[in-house]
């Protein structure tokens, strides 16, 4: 490695040992939790390498265990990562840099490493995309790593996995539980909480999400105007 | 779902994450700016999905049938109590996930 990559990665790996925690033990999780329903752990391996948004793989894991409905698959991926939407737009220029590394930096901008780009400022003697690059390739290691090491454990350890999949609920709880401590207006979370459980009332468990989506969209168009008028809504 | 199908479904998530993190590089060159409903929309809805995340993930509990959605109710309180009060995101899905094992092995 030369030295501009070197240094690179220096100044890069402690802005991402806080995620290394994270992206261990949370990785670790979701390996146990795939194998715990039935998959080798080369199901999480390969999902943490080509999907690499988290909370959408345990998403996916449930998905994989129903019926195949690839169209529901698609639509709740853009529901549940549509905010990376808006971390691209954060970083349109940023991220307005030559070459391949460019590819790879949006295709790894999980919320984590948005967040360590968009805000470290890396020394100046060293190259900025080059400590971009660096913190996107390290957490996504670590998140790979976690999730074949879940999957190996799972697989050799033979304890009594009976209620981990509540793993997945207790992440969804903690995150709205953040963004509900976080936001000034609590209008879009209620509108969202009560479409969603309106439209499970009606379609039922497995056919709820397409309909409950399409209630959000209108709904959040529909309250734009009031929304918009008190100021800042999340 | 047979392996091709489970391949399938793993590529269209895979395909649709990509979607979201390369589109606006490729719809909004950069220095161009973004129209406002869509800055609306990108402020608005993560509040809406979370709720609707959550759902999802209990969309299979009977209030109905015993134990009448009682261990997920009390987990979520444990998951909850323990955010606020410590504001550490691995300490509370641990201990909400630990507790709701317990309570599913050894109660009900």
């Amino acid at each position: 490695m030369t030295t501009l990559k070197l240094r690179a990665l220096k100044a890069a790996f402690p802005h991402t040992i806080p995620i290394m925690a994270g992206f261990l033990f949370l990785g670790m999780t979701y390996g146990i939790y795939m194998s715990s329903l039935g998959f080798s752990f080369v199901y999480p391996l390969g999902m943490a390498l080509i999907i690499y948004a988290g909370s959408m793989e345990f998403v996916t894991a449930n998905l994989l265990i129903g019926a195949f409905n690839p169209l529901q698959a698609f639509l709740m991926t853009l529901m549940i990562n549509a905010r990376h939407l808006f971390y691209g737009l954060a970083m349109l220029e940023k991220y307005n840099i030559p070459g391949l590394k460019r590819l790879y930096l949006i295709f790894g901008m999980s919320d984590e490493t948005f967040s360590v780009n968009c805000s470290a400022e890396p020394p100046a003697e060293v190259d900025g995309s080059w400590f971009m690059f660096f913190v996107t390739l390290l957490n996504q290691s670590y998140w790979v790593l976690g999730a074949a090491l879940g999957g190996l454990f799972g697989m050799l350890l033979k304890f009594n996995t009976q209620g981990l999949d509540f793993v997945m609920t207790a992440m969804f709880v903690v995150i709205f539980l953040e963004n509900w401590l976080k936001e000034k207006n609590h209008t879009s979370a209620l509108a969202g909480l009560g479409i969603s459980v309106v439209c499970l009332a009606l379609f039922g468990a497995e056919g709820f999400i397409i309909p409950a989506m399409g209630g959000i969209l209108l709904a959040l168009t529909l309250l734009r105007p009031r929304l918009e008028k008190g100021g800042e809504a999340a | 779902m047979n392996v091709t199908q489970r391949i399938m479904t793993i590529a269209v998530v895979a395909l649709g994450t990509m979607l979201t993190r390369f589109l606006p590089f490729l719809v909004f060159p950069a220095g161009k700016t973004t129209p406002r409903y869509v800055q609306y929309i990108g402020r608005v809805l993560p509040g809406a999905v979370f709720s609707l995340l959550v759902v999802y993930c209990l969309k299979n509990v009977s209030l109905l049938a015993a134990p009448h959605g009682l261990p997920e109710a009390i987990a979520i309180a444990v998951v909850a109590a323990l955010h606020l009060w410590k504001r550490q995101m691995l300490l509370s899905i641990a201990g909400g996930t630990v507790c709701y094992m317990l309570l599913v092995q050894l109660v009900w």
